[in-house]
């Protein structure tokens, strides 16, 4: 399942939530990332945009690949600003044994940083700078210059 | 007509072209100054669906977008 929300994550929540929610579906073990907006480079913040269409269906698609191998991923993402020591991003995976899980959530976090449809800007003195050199271009990109 | 929508931290407003396929787009946003370093690191989606190759016909009522360098988390 993907959980968009505005502003910051409930955490403790969030986790306490998606373990409820497997408790008696037989996984042997839950692997969350959780990531934290840190103080950087003097930075307030953190801002994002999203692209749900095309989020949706990037995230469908990994769930389906979860599916095939008995496991189940669930993710949660902050739209707009999210302040320092704040988090914007929860990923989750499920699965009968350890192993697919733990290589299945770096997997899956690799492959969101590289392609999903989501766009940071950094805060500063109350403006939205779009952190372009913390980016990756999505594979294919360029065919029209 | 085809829409043509510019995500992210691309600010420009969307367009509506009659085009039928992304090469002549492609000619259409390389006159525009300010887009021309969006189109070197910019993907792009028909309908929703990445795009590997301008060799996509369009047809009326398609829906481009433009997808500049992401980062999530």
């Amino acid at each position: 399942m993907l959980y968009l929300y505005d502003g910051a994550l409930d955490v403790p929540q969030i986790l306490k939530d998606w373990y409820e929610q497997e408790a008696n579906s037989n996984y042997g073990a839950y692997i969350p990332f959780v990531g934290t907006v840190r103080s950087e480079d003097g930075i307030e913040g953190l801002s994002f945009d999203i692209y749900e269409p095309i989020l949706n269906s990037w995230f469908e698609a990994w769930q389906r690949k979860a599916k095939e191998r008995g496991a189940v991923i669930k993710m949660a993402h902050s739209r707009g600003d999210v302040m320092l020591h704040e988090s914007s991003y929860i990923a989750a995976v499920f699965s009968p044994k350890r192993r697919v899980a733990l290589e299945f959530i770096d997997e899956f976090v690799e492959d969101f940083k590289a392609s999903a449809p989501i766009w940071k800007y950094d805060l500063r003195g109350g403006k939205r700078i779009y952190a372009l050199d913390r980016s990756t271009a999505i594979k294919g990109s360029g065919i029209l210059k | 007509m085809v829409t043509v929508e510019f995500l992210g931290p691309i600010q420009k407003e969307s367009l509506k072209l009659e085009i039928a396929n992304l090469s002549e787009l492609a000619k259409i946003l390389q006159n525009d100054e300010e887009m021309r370093p969006w189109l070197e690191n910019s993907a792009v989606a028909v309908n929703d669906m990445l795009v590997n190759s301008r060799d996509v016909e369009l047809k009326d009522g398609d829906r481009v977008a433009l997808l500049p360098p992401v980062c999530g988390g």
